[in-house]
């Protein structure tokens, strides 16, 4: 099985030498290409999902598929190969099935659009991006049900299908699709921004290929996957031991209170190449919690972590693919078996990040490696019929995505309250007040919730929703159990919480996976994000930045202590207090400084759970089989 | 006889253009600049220019001036201690900013936070709330404000106080409690409301552009008093100091010391309107014009000889809601650095700058690194060996070796590592016009390519091949350029709401009531500078989207338009330019997002300032034969001195023209003709190839 691409002009691209001048005004119009396809998207789309907060990524791919410039790596050739039909000019296919594209995509309310680019009856090149749609159907609003148990359940699967053939939209398939979602409009917008965006990058190669000959724009791209893969060659050799080196995270729990599931990888080099094996990660969840992790997108995020040191410049790309080997164990969390459910994958996607900064940094720890700071991207849906005044009673459904902690890192503090998501942004408060029943009644960075360190973690936010309409809510969120680690003597960042309180007072600690639970007006959601871990030995940090912090209400005075530091009454350091703490302390911590500090063990932190989340800690899951092994 | 005074203060000189309003006869004069106190340098050139020209200083009666000193006041941290008043709750609203991190996957490794403008021990929270409609849901404690301002003065740390307070671009009611209890606590530490400043929607741009607005406003104040102060003395008390605004409008100033935010692209507003002075008289009405500095380029669009206006102004880091000319820069100037990345041997250009210190290679005040600059004189563009009184010494010698070793680390030809260079500063530059045209939905080939700065000339043909633009536009000296532009715009402020209405459900009688309580108050600065309303000329502008859209698009109208067609004028324009620029539309759902209304002083008609018609030929105005390098090759190229050259001369390619500050290239194949206003225009000689 495989597609087969149908060109009108048989005459065969030549491999031409292009100077090295032509290939970097190549590359920086390729980069320019890629960006113009975010900002057609970010005008022109509908919901605040991709709009306001940039869920959405775009990729150009030379006539292999290979990624030349982007974000999140190709699945473009995998996915040839299991596409057993014709592909024509004018042809533009859309699936968002991540079974049938290798998880190219790895939930269903991620869309993706792939154009193949023709010129002069020539295949040249392919653009392609997708986007997080606001509704997809299924069991809830929002469409990632965490009770799931199969892919049926969370909405409308459409398997690679052409929306256009030659041109010519399948109106009545696109009829069929968004009768399927609750946000049609939403859909139909964001859907018809992604064509624009991919059809803009049609339009830019092109361009290019008329401006410099087709045999160059072609081999220039040869020349850019090149230069990634001599870039990550070096890169592999130098950061990369041959002595194999673990880790392991866990991800707290499935929402039907299993958990906490482990992630383990080991990472080792055999000559050139780097290989990634994740045996002995947990196997898959009941719940939609598993993330079918694509192999090359991981190879992606190897690289995009690394190459930033050799050439900031780079338009990064997948030249350097077969350097890495990622080895995935089928039937576990990270490549679960059809048909299991996928929409909350969120969650396991933001642990790769630590677990990949942990195993990456661990080698050269005072330059390279940062404090835990991926809890994973929290949600909040609420959904409702609006009936104030004025509102008719009309259905509204608001998605939006939360920001904690950037962990301390060598280069100093980890920033409160940011994203470490490429692209994301916050939708402004007074947008969402205008927009939906709500009122932000508190928008602030949790004190003391940044691990403490030579480098601070940045800390968590913490958003205060009062619901102006009845309807229901459903979060998402993890590191609500395990701590977001601090390495280097730097400690724990504060672990998320939410607390709901209702208008006759009563107070309720709500889980952070959990859906279908009913508001009423006047209710107040406190929604409490992850602080980053520490990063380094706090008793080292300049009091004089402590006692800053304090004044700017990031760290308390008794906050201060963690780090040694004591403040008399007017706010200034006291420096022999001090210097006396911090030798008290010093002596307590003893000589023997981890690495890594976790909080304690799993068995540990389960013990504390109640006491100090208000929430039972979950069961240990329990495999019917080991068919992970 | 009146006259009026555009003045320039650039990085080296200061320009002067005298104009008489009613001969239109005019005196350009430099000098250098006194960047220590720019004020000084601006006397001293008025005092030179009455000198030449014999016109008493009390004729003048008019100074018009484009300044950077808000810009430089953000660019050099050199701002107000800055302390913030917003609701309780959002105390760290600058903090979070809109949670970005710059810098693709993994960015957040190395992303370093500025430090804010308005630092958070120096902001405090009012207890207060307003409705996302406006209504007060609890109303402000005065008592709790009082004791919390309080303590915030009694830091003594508080330079300049900004309020800005919850959904305030609705109801600005309790902005205006707090500014009053302000007031009384804070004395004459000057308060920025954000009701005033920037009344839309969203709170950190908000916050963050009434910040700035208080970050520069004492050193704004401070400098446009001395300066006014400084020329009553000398022109006498009739005078009148106005000063450029980013949107190209002019404001007094009075007006300006009270909103500086709006002065951060006084600057760059100035060439863009100088710009359009002499390509508009030269018969170009839509241009693209490039202004390359030394460590950046500013590109521009302008249509029907007027620039577009964007509701943001950035400057380094700092992005504020404020409008003006939408003027894109990239960080490609003059004295942008080539680098070779070890492994990738890959060329690179920039962003990192030379600067003015150390400075390219060439200049010898101690930068080794090689430049854009010092590609230009190993290619001969730059002469080397021919000087003008006042231009800066180059040394050739210092600037192949700074480009040998770019061509050593790639394993080229220093000819060929110097082509490079300029190749990729080139595209970076033609990225930047692409954005602004091709990506709107303009073709290039459907305007004329203008290029000043101090580096533009130099690099102006190379971009017209690659946008083919035509003619190239090169005007006479880009300081005199931007005094022009000074001195021939108009004073002009506006008033803005968030409207946030459906246009299916606007009566066309309620919008115009809307309308004019917005043309009064934009009107009331003008009156307060004595223009009446007679001289006012009023202009409307909407801005609409598709009800759930981030991007909004701005219609403009006048009051005669919309009773002609009403609201229908402004949904079908908006549905023509979304279709334009992103080849579809919708039929309904309108959302008005904002209106404004810009007040204009009348244009006072000038007569019109040329050069004098060639009675030498061309060969009179050569200084000497030269060579530059140009696609491989070595071409004889004669070098002209541009303040001889007279209208009708034609010079063919290659040619190089010098003048006080900056050179002119005329590439091989192509020919510059110079007109009437002593611009040159260079068009290819076969225009079909």
């Amino acid at each position: 099985m495989t597609a087969t691409i149908i060109q009108t002009n048989q005459e065969p691209l030549t491999e031409v030498e292009v100077d090295g001048v032509t290939v970097d005004i190549i590359e920086n119009a390729l980069r320019n290409a890629r960006e113009e396809m975010d900002t057609v998207l970010f005008r022109t789309a509908m919901s605040p999902g991709i709009r306001e907060q940039g869920d959405c990524f775009p990729m150009i791919a030379n006539r292999e598929g290979k990624m030349v410039v982007g974000q999140f790596g190709s699945f473009i050739a995998p996915f040839l190969r299991a596409y057993d039909e014709e592909i024509e000019e004018g042809d533009l296919i859309l699936t968002n099935d991540p079974y049938l594209c290798n998880a190219a995509v790895s939930h269903l309310p991620d869309w993706v659009v792939l154009v193949p680019i023709f010129k002069d009856g020539r295949h040249i090149a392919w653009s392609a991006m997708f986007g997080h749609m606001s509704d997809n159907g299924g069991m809830v609003p929002g469409s990632i049900p965490i009770e799931a148990t199969t892919i049926y359940q969370e909405g409308i699967r459409i398997p690679p299908t052409k929306l256009y053939k030659k041109g010519v939209l399948q109106s009545d398939l696109l009829e069929l699709i968004l009768h399927n979602v609750r946000t049609p409009q939403w859909n139909r917008f964001d859907l018809n921004a992604l064509v624009a965006a991919c059809n803009t990058a049609a339009k830019r190669c092109v361009e290019l290929a008329e401006r410099f000959g087709d045999d160059v724009l072609v081999s220039t791209m040869e020349v850019m996957l090149k230069r990634n893969y001599d870039a990550m060659k070096h890169i592999i050799e130098l950061f990369i031991p041959e002595e194999p080196r673990e880790f392991e995270d866990y991800l707290c729990d499935d929402g039907m209170g299993n958990g906490p599931y482990r992630i383990k990888c080991r990472l080792w080099r055999e000559g050139s190449t780097a290989i990634f094996d994740f045996d002995g990660t947990d196997p898959q969840a009941q719940s939609s919690v598993n993330f079918y992790l694509n192999e090359d997108m991981f190879k992606m995020f190897f690289g995009s972590f690394t190459i930033n040191v050799v050439d900031p410049q780079i338009v990064f790309n997948d030249g350097f693919y077969d350097l890495v080997d990622v080895r995935i164990p089928e039937g576990t969390l990270l490549k679960p078996k059809f048909p299991a459910a996928l929409s909350g994958r969120t969650h396991a996607l933001g642990r790769i990040f630590d677990l990949l900064g942990a195993l990456l940094g661990m080698g050269a720890p005072e330059q390279m490696l940062n404090a835990a700071g991926f809890s994973d991207s929290p949600h909040l849906f609420y959904s409702g019929y609006d009936h104030r005044s004025g509102k008719g009673g009309e259905w509204f459904q608001l998605f939006q995505i939360g920001f904690g902690g950037v962990p301390g890192r060598p280069v100093g503090d980890g920033p409160d309250g940011h994203s470490l998501w490429p692209g994301f942004t916050n939708v402004p408060n007074e947008f969402i007040e205008s927009y939906f029943p709500l009122r932000i009644e508190r928008y602030e960075t949790i004190c003391d919730s940044g691990g403490a360190g030579l480098h601070r973690g940045g800390n968590g936010l913490s958003v205060a929703y009062r619901f102006l309409a009845d309807g229901e809510i459903g979060i998402h969120d993890e590191r609500w159990l395990t701590h977001p680690w601090g390495v280097l003597g730097g400690e724990t960042g504060r672990r998320s919480t939410k607390k709901l309180v209702r208008t006759d007072g009563s107070e309720q600690w709500l889980p952070a996976k959990v859906e279908g639970i009913k508001v009423r007006v006047g209710d107040l959601l406190y929604y409490n994000t992850w602080g980053g871990g520490g990063w380094g030995d706090p008793f080292a940090r300049d009091p004089e930045l402590v006692r800053q912090d304090v004044r700017r209400r990031l760290v308390s005075t008794e906050g201060a202590k963690r780090y040694g530091v004591v403040l008399d009454g007017d706010g200034k350091v006291d420096t022999a207090a001090t210097e006396s703490l911090r030798k008290k302390l010093r002596h307590e911590r003893g000589e023997d400084i981890p690495l890594f500090n976790l909080g304690g063990s799993i068995d540990e932190i389960k013990s504390r759970c109640e006491e100090e989340t208000f929430l039972p800690p979950p069961v240990t899951p329990r495999f019917p089989t080991q068919q992970a092994a | 006889m009146s006259y009026r005074l555009g003045v320039d203060v650039g990085g080296t000189f200061t320009d002067f253009l005298l104009l008489n309003e009613d001969s239109g006869e005019t005196y350009t004069a430099k000098v250098p600049s006194t960047p220590e106190d720019s004020s000084i340098g601006v006397l001293n050139g008025i005092a030179r220019i009455c000198e030449e020209s014999g016109v008493a200083p009390n004729k003048i009666e008019l100074v018009m001036h484009g300044t950077t000193v808000a810009t430089n006041a953000v660019l050099t941290g050199r701002g107000a201690r800055v302390g913030l008043v917003t609701t309780a709750g959002f105390e760290d609203t600058l903090q979070v900013a809109r949670s970005f991190c710059p810098g693709g996957l993994g960015g957040w490794v190395s992303f370093i936070k500025s430090p804010l403008l308005a630092p958070l021990e120096l902001t405090i929270g009012a207890h207060e709330r307003m409705s996302a409609d406006g209504e007060v849901v609890q109303p402000l404690d005065e008592e709790a404000l009082r004791n919390d301002l309080k303590t915030l003065a009694a830091t003594r740390e508080v330079e300049a106080l900004t309020i800005c307070l919850i959904n305030a671009y609705i109801n600005p009611e309790h902005e205006r409690q707090v500014a009053a209890i302000a007031a009384e606590i804070f004395g004459d530490t000057p308060i920025s409301v954000s009701s005033d400043v920037v009344p839309e929607m969203q709170e950190y741009e908000r916050t963050e552009t009434t910040v700035v607005n208080s970050y520069v406003s004492p050193e704004v104040s401070s400098y446009i008093s001395n300066l006014q102060t400084a020329l009553r003395e000398r022109l006498g008390e009739r005078s009148q100091l106005s000063i450029l605004r980013s949107d190209g409008g002019l404001a007094s100033a009075r007006a300006a010391s009270a909103q500086p935010v709006n002065m951060l692209m006084s600057g760059p507003a100035g060439g863009v309107a100088g710009a359009i002075y002499f390509c508009e008289r030269a018969g170009f009405r839509n241009i693209l014009s490039f202004d390359m500095g030394g460590t950046s380029t500013d590109v521009a669009l302008i249509q029907d000889a007027r620039a577009r206006v964007r509701r943001e102004t950035i400057v380094g880091d700092v992005r504020v809601r404020a409008p003006s000319v939408d003027v894109r820069t990239v960080g490609a100037g003059g004295g942008s650095i080539a680098f070779v990345p070890e492994l990738t041997k890959a060329l690179r250009v920039g962003p990192e700058s030379a600067g003015a210190v150390p400075g390219p290679a060439c200049y010898m005040k101690g930068g080794e690194a090689p430049t854009v600059c010092d590609a230009n004189v190993v290619l001969g563009y730059l002469p080397s060996d021919v000087q003008l009184g006042g231009k800066m010494e180059i040394n050739h010698e210092a600037s192949v070796k700074a480009v040998q070793s770019i061509a050593d680390a790639i394993g080229i030809e220093l000819m060929e590592a110097a082509e490079g260079i300029i190749k990729i500063v080139n595209e970076s530059m033609f990225g930047a016009l692409r954005l602004v045209s091709v990506e709107q939905g303009y073709d290039p080939r459907d305007f004329a390519l203008v290029g000043f700065g101090g580096a533009g000339p130099l690099h102006a043909n190379a971009l017209g091949i690659l946008t083919n633009a035509w003619p190239v536009i090169v005007p006479k000296g880009p300081g005199v350029l931007c005094a022009y532009g000074d001195a021939t715009t108009q004073v002009q402020d506006e008033a803005a709401r968030t409207y946030l209405t459906m246009a299916e459900e606007l009566s066309d009688s309620q919008m115009l009531t809307d309308l004019h309580e917005l043309r009064d108050r934009a009107a009331k600065s003008l009156l307060a500078d004595g223009i009446d309303q007679e001289q006012q000329e009023v202009s409307y502008q909407a801005d609409l989207r598709y009800v759930g859209q981030a991007f909004q698009i701005t219609v403009d109208f006048t009051e005669h338009e919309l009773r002609d067609r009403g609201v229908a004028l402004l949904t079908e324009a908006f549905d023509a330019e979304h279709e334009q620029l992103f080849t579809f539309k919708l039929g309904d759902g309108h959302e008005i997002l904002m209106i404004r209304a810009v007040v204009k002083a009348a244009t006072r008609s000038m007569a019109e300032a040329g050069i004098e018609t060639s009675n030498t030929t061309v060969d009179e105005c050569k200084i000497q034969d030269s060579r530059f390098y140009y696609e491989a090759a070595w071409h004889d190229a004669p070098v002209y001195n541009r303040d001889q050259l007279q209208c009708g001369h034609t010079l063919e390619g290659p040619a190089i023209v010098l003048e006080m500050d900056s050179t002119t290239v005329v590439l091989p194949g192509f020919s510059a003709v110079v007109d009437r206003m002593g611009n040159l225009l260079i068009n290819p000689v076969n225009p079909e190839e």
